[in-house]
C-alpha cells in the first residue's frame, strides 16, 4: 500500500504539488488525469522517490519512505520514450533486471517466457528491438517493468507516441497484464477516454491538485466540481451560466453566432436538480447529451450555429455556437454538417449537471 | 491549382523489382480533381510517404507518369512543379516577425511589395494572427509558430497544389481540433488542391472531402467519410477507420444467407463468391443490437467508458465488439441480431456489392 500524507512540492518558491493525501492499495490501477504541466510527472516523481516531498510523508506499506532513495525502493517506471536496449535481444532485454538482482538462469529463463507470454512477446525474443514496431517496443520495455516484480509501477504516458489503432489495442489489453500482476499500477495519461477504458481508479489533477480521486467511472459520473468534469471530458464539457428561478433555469444568450441582445431562454429544471436553490448557477451537460435529431421524448431545444464537424470514424464531433460561446455535440456515425447552419439541438437535460458560484457540484447526480 | 493525374505509378526503392512484394507503392492510377481536399490515410509503412514524395518531386516513381493538369511532370524538380509544402515540425525564423515570415514565399519570387502587403493580409486573418503580425516569431508558442507555417504554405496563390505531412503532430491534444477546422475552412475559401498525410483518422476524415485510405503499399479505398464508415470497401479498411473497428467472421454463403457457426444470418441478396475464396462477413459494433433473441452471445466483460459501453465477447467462437449506449442494460441471457444495413460481404478481404 502506498499512503501520501499531506505531501507537497515546492520548487524554487513555486508549488508543484499542493498537499496531497492518498492511499493506492496493492493490486490496484490509479490512473492519474491532467492536462499537460497539471502535475502529473511531479506526483509520479514523488512516489518514485525520484524526488523528496517539501513536506508530509510518503509511506510505503506502512512505513516512511520519505528519505529512501529510488534504487533501494522497488519501483520500475515506464516513459513515454521506450527505452530498451538496441544492442540486446528482446529476450536479453526483458531479463536485465532479472540479472542485475541476481537470480538463476533458471528462474530468469522461465520469468522471461511467462512474461513474453503475457505481452505476446514470445515469437520475437530473439529480435533486435530497434527491428520491431513501436508497440512492440513499447511492450518490451512494460514486459521489463513487469518481470521486475516490483510493488508500484509507474507509468509515465507509455502510450502516447503509438498510433491510435495500437493504442486502441494496448488499452484493451493492458488491464489484463494489470490484473495478472499484484503490484499497485500508476498510469499517468491526458486523455478522458484512456482513463475510461482502463477503468479503475483515477485522480483528475489540475494546477497541482487531485481535485477528486475515486473509482474511474463514479468520478467521470459525480464529479465533485466543474474542475473535475472539465479535466474529464473530451471535447470538453458544455456549459453556460444561468439562473435558477423556480422551476426554471433562465439563461441569457444571443442569437447564434453572437449577435442582437441577449434574449432569455429558459429551461425546465429536470427532476434531480430540483433541490437547487434560487440563484446563479453554472450548467453543464457532456456532448453525448445533446443530439442533432429530435429524440421520441419531448426534449428542450436550443438554436445554435454549426461551425466544424469533426469525424473521428465512428463518431462525429459537431461544433457548433449557442450564442457566441463554443459548445460540442458528439454523435454516433458520420455526421458532417456544413460550417453556418441554424440548426436545433436538443438536450438530454436527465444528465444536465449544476454547479454553484464555488465551482462546487450542486444537488442529486447528474449521471 | 491542378488536377493530379497518378498514371499507372508504382515504386520499389533500391531492388530491382520481380514481385508485388518488392514495391512500396504498387500500382496507383487515379485521378485527383482540382481544388480538392484529399487525404491520404494509413498506417507506418503503407506507402503514403512515398506517394506524397512522388507528388511533391522527392521521389520519381520507378514506373509511371504524374501530371497536373494533364502536363507530364514526372521528371521536374520540386521548384520546378511549383508547390508548397507543410511539414511536421513548423519552418519558421525566429528573428522574422509574423509578417515577414509569410510574406518570405513571394518576395522569394519577386512578387511586387503591394501585392505580398494584400496576400500576407488575407492569410493573417484568416489564421487569426493580424494582431501578432508585427511580433517576432521567436516568442511564439509550437502551435502558433506551426500556423505560420500553415500559412506560409498557403500565402502564393500561384501554386498547383499545397501538400501536407502530418501537420498536427507537435500539436497539443487540446488545440489540434481547432487547427484542424481551421484547415477545413481555409480549404472551403481556397479552393487550393490539398494533399494531406497522416495516420490519424480524425485528422483525415476532417480534413478530407475524399480520403485514400493505403495498406501494404496500395490504395485500398478512395471515399468519403460516409462511404469507408458504412461501406469499407477492404476488411482492413473496417479495421482501420473507427473505434473499435468493424468484425469480420468468417462465413459460409448459401443464396441469400450467411452461415456463421451455427447461425444463419439473412443478408439480402446473393453475393458472388467464386470457388477457394476466403468469405467473411463484416460489421461494426454499432449496427448491432443485444437482445432476447437472435444469436446466442457469451459476454467476457463490459466496458463503460462513459458516453457509451463496449460489450466485448464471443459469438459462434470468434471475438467480438458490440457498442451499445450510456444506461443500457444488457439481459442475462445474451443474444445478438445484425441490423441489415451494417452488414458486409468480403471476398478475399474485398468487398462484394449487391450490384454483383
Amino acid at each position: 500500500m502506498l499512503e501520501f500524507i499531506n505531501v507537497s512540492k515546492v520548487v524554487s518558491g513555486q508549488t508543484h504539488i499542493h498537499p496531497t493525501s492518498l492511499v493506492l492499495e496493492r493490486g490496484t490501477l490509479n490512473v492519474l488525469l491532467g492536462p499537460t504541466l497539471s502535475g502529473k510527472t511531479s506526483l509520479l516523481r514523488l512516489m518514485a522517490g525520484l524526488d523528496k516531498p517539501t513536506t508530509g510523508e510518503v509511506r510505503f506499506n506502512g512505513e516512511n519512505v520519505n528519505g529512501v532513495p529510488v534504487q533501494r525502493r522497488n519501483v520500475a517506471m515506464v516513459y513515454q520514450q521506450f527505452i530498451n536496449y538496441p544492442s540486446m535481444t528482446v529476450y536479453e532485454n526483458i531479463a536485465s533486471p532479472l540479472r542485475v538482482g541476481g537470480e538463476t538462469a533458471d528462474v530468469i529463463d522461465r520469468e522471461v517466457k511467462n512474461v513474453a507470454e503475457l505481452m505476446r512477446l514470445t515469437p520475437l525474443l530473439d529480435r533486435l528491438p530497434l527491428s520491431l514496431s513501436g508497440g512492440q517496443q513499447q511492450r518490451i520495455a512494460l514486459a521489463r517493468a513487469i518481470v521486475k516484480k516490483a510493488s508500484l509501477v509507474l507509468l509515465d504516458e507509455p502510450l502516447a507516441n503509438l498510433d491510435y489503432k495500437l493504442r486502441e489495442e494496448m488499452r484493451e489489453e493492458l488491464p489484463k497484464i494489470f490484473a495478472a500482476s499484484g503490484s499497485i499500477f500508476v498510469y499517468a495519461t491526458t486523455e478522458p477516454s484512456e482513463a475510461l477504458l482502463l477503468g479503475g481508479n483515477t485522480a483528475t489533477l489540475h494546477q497541482g491538485r487531485v481535485s477528486q480521486f475515486g473509482k474511474t467511472v463514479s468520478v467521470y459520473r459525480n464529479p465533485r466540481d466543474l474542475i473535475t468534469a472539465r479535466t474529464f471530458s473530451d471535447p470538453p464539457i458544455n456549459t453556460h451560466t444561468a439562473v435558477k428561478e423556480g422551476k426554471n433555469f433562465v439563461l441569457l444568450e444571443k442569437e447564434a453566432g453572437g449577435k442582437g441582445k441577449p434574449v432569455k431562454i429558459t429551461l425546465a429544471v429536470p427532476a434531480h436538480l430540483a433541490s437547487v436553490a434560487d440563484g446563479p448557477v453554472t450548467l453543464g451537460l457532456q456532448p453525448h447529451h445533446l443530439s442533432l435529431d429530435e429524440p421520441y421524448a419531448k426534449a428542450p431545444s436550443l438554436k445554435v450555429k454549426t461551425q466544424v464537424s469533426e469525424i473521428a470514424g465512428s463518431e462525429s464531433f459537431v461544433h457548433v455556437l449557442f450564442g457566441d460561446k463554443r459548445w460540442v455535440i458528439l454523435e454516433h456515425g458520420v455526421r458532417n454538417l456544413d460550417p453556418n447552419l441554424d440548426i436545433d439541438v436538443y438536450l438530454d437535460t436527465r444528465h444536465l449537471m449544476a454547479f454553484g458560484s464555488d465551482g462546487m457540484t450542486l444537488a442529486g447526480t447528474a449521471g | 491549382m491542378a488536377r493530379i493525374n497518378l498514371d499507372h505509378i508504382r515504386h520499389a526503392y533500391g531492388i530491382r523489382p520481380s514481385q508485388p512484394n518488392d514495391y512500396a507503392l504498387r500500382e496507383v492510377h487515379h485521378e485527383w480533381a482540382d481544388g480538392g481536399a484529399y487525404a491520404l490515410l494509413g498506417p507506418s509503412g503503407c506507402g503514403k510517404t512515398t506517394l506524397l514524395n512522388i507528388i511533391s518531386g522527392i521521389v520519381r516513381p520507378s514506373e509511371g507518369r504524374i501530371l497536373f493538369d494533364g502536363k507530364d511532370v514526372t521528371h521536374l524538380s520540386t521548384e520546378e512543379r511549383n508547390i508548397a509544402q507543410v511539414f511536421q515540425f513548423p519552418v519558421v525564423y525566429d528573428t522574422m516577425t509574423v509578417y515577414d515570415n509569410l510574406a518570405f514565399p513571394l518576395r522569394n519570387r519577386k512578387v511586387p511589395e503591394d501585392l505580398v502587403a494584400t496576400r500576407v493580409k488575407h492569410i493573417l486573418e484568416m489564421l487569426e494572427l493580424t494582431d501578432r503580425a508585427d511580433k517576432k516569431a521567436r516568442g511564439l508558442t509550437a502551435d502558433q509558430k506551426q500556423k505560420i507555417s500553415l500559412g506560409r504554405g498557403l500565402v502564393r496563390s500561384d501554386v498547383n497544389a499545397i501538400l501536407f505531412d502530418e501537420p498536427l503532430t507537435v500539436i497539443d491534444p487540446h488545440l489540434k481540433w481547432v487547427l484542424r477546422s481551421q484547415l477545413k475552412q481555409l480549404h472551403r475559401q481556397s479552393r487550393y488542391t490539398m494533399v494531406y498525410v497522416t495516420h490519424d483518422q480524425t485528422e483525415a476524415l476532417t480534413f478530407a472531402d475524399k480520403v485514400v485510405v493505403m495498406y501494404d503499399g496500395q490504395i485500398v479505398q478512395i471515399g468519403t467519410p460516409a462511404e469507408l464508415f458504412e461501406k469499407p470497401k477492404h476488411t482492413f479498411v473496417g479495421y482501420f477507420i473507427g473505434s473499435p473497428g468493424m468484425n469480420v467472421f468468417p462465413v459460409e454463403i448459401e443464396g441469400k444467407k450467411a452461415r456463421l457457426g451455427n447461425a444463419s444470418v439473412d443478408i439480402g441478396f446473393a453475393p458472388k463468391i467464386n470457388k477457394g475464396q476466403k468469405t467473411e462477413l463484416g460489421i461494426r459494433p454499432e449496427f448491432m443490437d443485444i437482445t432476447r433473441k437472435g444469436m446466442p452471445l457469451s459476454i467476457r466483460k463490459v466496458e463503460d467508458i462513459g458516453r457509451q459501453k463496449i460489450v466485448r465477447g464471443e459469438l459462434a467462437g470468434q471475438s467480438i465488439s458490440i457498442v451499445v449506449k450510456e444506461g443500457s442494460d444488457i439481459p442475462t441471457d445474451p443474444h445478438v441480431s445484425f441490423r441489415d444495413e451494417g452488414i458486409n460481404i468480403y471476398a478475399d478481404s474485398w468487398r462484394v456489392g449487391r450490384e454483383g
